[in-house]
């Protein structure tokens, strides 16, 4: 066993354990912890399949945006040390049921499925050849859905701001 | 002739002035819509007395013979190359006559309802009314043909039965409105079918091809129609009898007559118009159109008009003795009066001597209009002034009501037949086409006629002499006068019309071929009847002109005679027990069974299982985001798995 | 690296997938809802940087995609916030049992 390989299941038990962790404790702020743990091991998996570009946008993504933001609305919401409400006994046995049968086909239907790699020249994913192709209009190229993507994040910003907003006096 | 087109004016200005009223009369008009409806009604009756004078005396003649024309004909259903529904104008000598009548009329009522109906919250709507009843009288006998005229012959009954219920808050009325429009709506039944049975036979709808198909001897289609036989009788037989059990309905014939009585209920006004002089003599003009046709092919049908006629003018001249509703002994006259017109046509020929029946019938339908609608407007000013229809309230109003109680008079003269008012004209012609038709018809008219004096003296004595005024002084005072000028003014043109209609020269104007038919009074023949109907007048002044108990020893001496025309012969209680006993129990319930167990069955069962099967599986709509994710999620799966492994 | 084959990583994404969903089913408050989606979305995430690295090295594709989806999870994530806001304004609470009105 390489220390590639090491790496690699070290990576996998902390996302896998600080993800089960998160979805399972009670405490809500505790949660919120245990997913930035299990983002930041995801970051890692991607810096450990030397995808750089993409583990340094989850973190400041994900790890310094969405998690602070939900952090953020804890805070709002809630007292952050309380114990949260347990799950409904039938719900909890019946997802458990459909999560663990559901895993158990999905990875089966993997395990039976040959992919085929293919074999042409490598493309190395540098930001210089991520920054062509993202704003590049010709063969490969993702102008078009940067741009929509985008318009989505102005409207997502607009839509919040008109959802939050407290309601006007004279409406009351 | 000419293109008179104008005459197009006539039917549509009610017409215009019903949809003006109608839609903007209680907002805008409130006040006003009586005048627009008079003044527009002025102008159609102007021009039907012009295109009468210019038809009648100017150029409807042909060789001295008044010709028929179409002057409008409009195809508007084409149903096969040759059969096509029309939409037509026809003038003929009857619908010259029609169109005067039903104007002046109608007129009259217009100006007597600015009195009467003065204050009245749905006045406008009222307007409206009487101007849908103008516009469908006029169209239905303008028309050219049999379809037209069953559509107009529906729209004078919607009419009615709108008028009829005017007053649509008292239970009565709304009965009464109900009951005339199932009434006549079964007698029509009875017409369309005759429509169908005819316009089969002679392959089309239209009055003038049709009447020369059924009536030329040589005609094929009047030898397919008599040869072809139902239960015994020929189709043209058949097709006749059903278009005058139509005409029955429409002109409360026995035993169709039970709607008219209760159509009294309506504004007083609307009875002169529409159940005195108008609409229920439809029928008389209904077979009067298709008199050729009865005449000269189907003499048994003539024959049934004959002994339905007599019949109703005997039964209900009867029936009108004991009634106590003024307006009920007037409807009953009314009833006996277009009994008279119906004999008359049944004892009538076609063409020459023959047709004096005919012409009698048309004159009588003439004269009775203006008497008869006078009789109700003086009815009406009465009851204005005593709020009440019953006979007992009334007595002595010969001196608060002196124009009323002359021109009732006059009224009263008429009908009875005395020289020289108009109903003794026409009654006369009728009597002497009688006497040369069949001697016991001759009989029976003759009893009808001294009854018709009998009871309208009863009503004319116990209404204006009997109690003295001082009686019922609690009437009297200053708020209960005549009326006013707009009530007045009709009265007495009416009963100038009432006196001076019967020298209109009918022979001359309206017969059965257009031609001239000489007539003569005979002064020998005119003894009998008048010397009976002075005696009805002079026994109705004995009992009823001062207060007196003869009526009540009379009517007790011969109780169970008064009993049964005092309860009309309980002809309604006939149809109730019929409709009633006979078709509820034996159609009704078992029908109301089999709607209420199975039919309604049927449908609750559906509705509970419904009921039952969403009360079972409701909670699955729970509320719960969660839950639905996990259904979700297992339909997700199921699709996997069906489209994996199953759907190979 | 490529002494670890596919499925290992393809195994980690699907359990990663799958514990989200549980934690989507059962977790009663909203905000910790919100972090099982994110967690579903970073198992595709994986899914689509291995298929590029392991299957299309020649393209970016895969790359792409994560990184839009990164992009359209923050947006998701303000607005379910927003949401969340709102719902805690007029319910009091954030708990989804709570917020039931929507039933037959």
């Amino acid at each position: 066993m390489t220390a590639n390989q090491i790496i690699f299941y070290l990576i996998s038990a902390l996302v896998l354990g600080s993800g089960v962790l998160a979805v399972t404790t009670q405490k809500i702020f505790r949660s919120a912890i245990w997913l930035l743990f299990s983002l930041i091991g995801i970051a890692g998996m991607f810096f450990w399949m030397d995808m750089n570009f993409i583990a340094a946008v989850q973190i400041i993504v994900y790890v310094g945006g969405i998690v602070v933001l939900i952090i953020f609305s804890i805070f709002l919401t809630q007292q952050s040390g309380n114990q949260m409400a347990k799950p409904v006994r039938n719900r909890v046995l019946f997802s458990t049921l459909a999560v663990l049968f559901g895993f158990a086909f999905t990875f089966m239907l993997i395990n039976q499925h040959r992919f085929s790699a293919s074999s042409d020249k490598l493309v190395e994913p540098s930001i210089s050849n991520i920054g062509m192709r993202m704003l590049g209009s010709g063969e490969q190229g993702y102008v078009l859905p940067f741009e929509v993507v985008s318009i989505l994040l102005l409207a997502a910003m607009i839509g919040c701001i008109v959802i939050a907003i407290k309601s006007r006096p004279e409406e009351k | 002739m000419t293109a008179n087109l104008y005459l197009v004016l006539i039917p549509l200005l009610p017409l215009a002035t019903f949809v003006l009223l109608g839609l903007f009369g209680r907002k805008y008009f409130k006040n006003s819509s009586g005048i627009i409806g008079t003044t527009s009604l002025f102008v159609s009756a102007l021009l039907s007395l012009v295109s009468a004078y210019q038809y009648f005396f100017v150029d409807g003649k042909v060789n001295g013979v008044y010709q028929q024309v179409v002057i409008l004909k409009h195809t508007w259903l084409q149903f096969s190359p040759n059969v096509s529904i029309d939409m037509g104008m026809i003038l003929d000598p009857i619908s010259m006559m029609m169109i005067v009548v039903v104007t002046f009329v109608s007129l009259m009522v217009h100006i007597y309802s600015l009195g009467y109906m003065k204050g009245e919250e749905r006045f406008a709507t009222y307007y409206s009314f009487l101007s849908l009843f103008t516009f469908s009288m006029l169209g239905l006998v303008l028309s050219s043909n049999i379809f037209q005229i069953y559509i107009f012959w529906e729209l004078v009954g919607v009419s009615s039965f709108l008028l009829i219920g005017y007053y649509y808050d008292k239970p009565s009325a709304v009965a009464a409105s109900k009951k005339a429009f199932i009434v006549t709506r079964f007698a029509d039944l009875g017409f369309l079918v005759g429509i169908l049975i005819l316009s089969f036979e002679a392959g089309t709808l239209d009055f003038q091809t049709l009447i020369h198909r059924l009536t030329a001897p040589d005609s094929e289609f009047l030898h397919t129609a008599a040869a072809a036989s139902f239960m015994g009788v020929s189709a043209l037989t058949w097709g006749l009898v059903l278009v005058f059990i139509g005409g029955a309905g429409k002109s409360a014939m026995f035993p169709l007559h039970i709607w008219l009585p209760d159509a009294m209920e309506g504004p007083t006004p609307v009875s002169a118009l529409i159940h005195a002089a108008t609409m229920v003599v439809a029928g008389v003009f209904l077979v009067a159109r298709l008199f050729p046709v009865y005449a000269l092919s189907c003499p048994v049908a003539l024959h049934l008009v004959m002994y339905v006629g007599i019949l109703s003018a005997l039964f209900a001249a009867v029936i009108a003795c004991t009634q106590t509703d003024i307006k009920r002994v007037l409807a009953y006259s009314t009833m006996s009066q277009i009994g008279y017109m119906m004999f008359a046509l049944g004892v009538s020929g076609y063409g020459g001597e023959d047709g004096l029946g005919y012409m009698a019938s048309m004159f009588h339908l003439f004269t009775h209009a203006f008497f008869k609608a006078l009789l109700f407007l003086g009815a009406g000013a009465v009851i204005h002034m005593i709020h009440s229809n019953e006979m007992k309230d009334m007595g002595g109003l010969r001196k608060k009501m002196p124009v009323t109680h002359l021109t009732f008079l006059l009224a009263c003269l008429a009908i009875a037949g005395i020289p020289p008012f108009a109903g003794f004209f026409s009654k006369e012609e009728i009597l002497t086409a009688a006497f040369h038709a069949n001697k016991m018809v001759y009989g029976i008219a003759l009893i009808t006629a001294a009854i018709t004096a009998f009871y309208m003296f009863r009503l004319y004595f116990t209404i204006f002499w009997n109690k003295e005024a001082t009686a019922d002084a609690h009437h009297a005072d200053s708020s209960h006068h005549e009326g006013t000028y707009s009530m007045k003014i009709p009265l007495v043109l009416l009963a100038a019309g009432a006196v001076l209609a019967g020298f209109v020269p009918f022979g001359k104007l309206v017969t059965s071929d257009g031609a001239f038919l000489p007539t003569e009074m005979n002064p020998v023949f005119s003894i009998a009847p008048v010397l009976l109907a002075v005696t009805g007048i002079l026994l109705a002044m004995s009992m009823y002109r001062k207060k007196n108990d003869s009526p009540e020893k009379i009517s007790g001496a011969v109780k169970s005679v008064y009993q049964a025309s005092y309860r009309k012969f309980y002809i309604d209680e006939i149809y109730l027990f019929i409709t009633k006993k006979i078709i509820f129990n034996l159609v009704g319930r078992p029908a109301a069974w089999v709607d209420k167990n199975i039919v309604d069955g049927l449908m609750n069962f559906i509705a509970t299982a419904t009921a039952f099967v969403s009360e079972l599986i409701k909670g699955i709509q729970s509320g719960k985001v969660q839950n639905y994710a996990l259904y979700f999620f297992g339909g997700a799966i199921g699709f996997i798995v069906l489209f994996i492994y199953l759907w190979k | 690296m490529n002494e670890i084959p596919l499925l290992h990583i393809l195994f980690v994404s699907t359990a990663l997938f799958f514990i989200g969903m549980y934690g989507f089913f059962t977790r009663r408050n909203i905000i910790t809802m919100l972090m099982s989606i994110e967690l579903i979305l970073n198992s595709v995430n994986i899914n689509f940087v291995a298929f590029n690295k392991y299957l299309y090295p020649d393209k970016l594709d895969g790359l792409f995609f994560a990184i839009f989806i990164i992009a359209i999870a923050a947006a998701e994530a303000a607005v379910a916030i927003a949401i969340i806001i709102n719902l805690y304004r007029s319910h009091s609470s954030i708990d989804v049992e709570d917020a039931d009105e929507l039933k037959f």
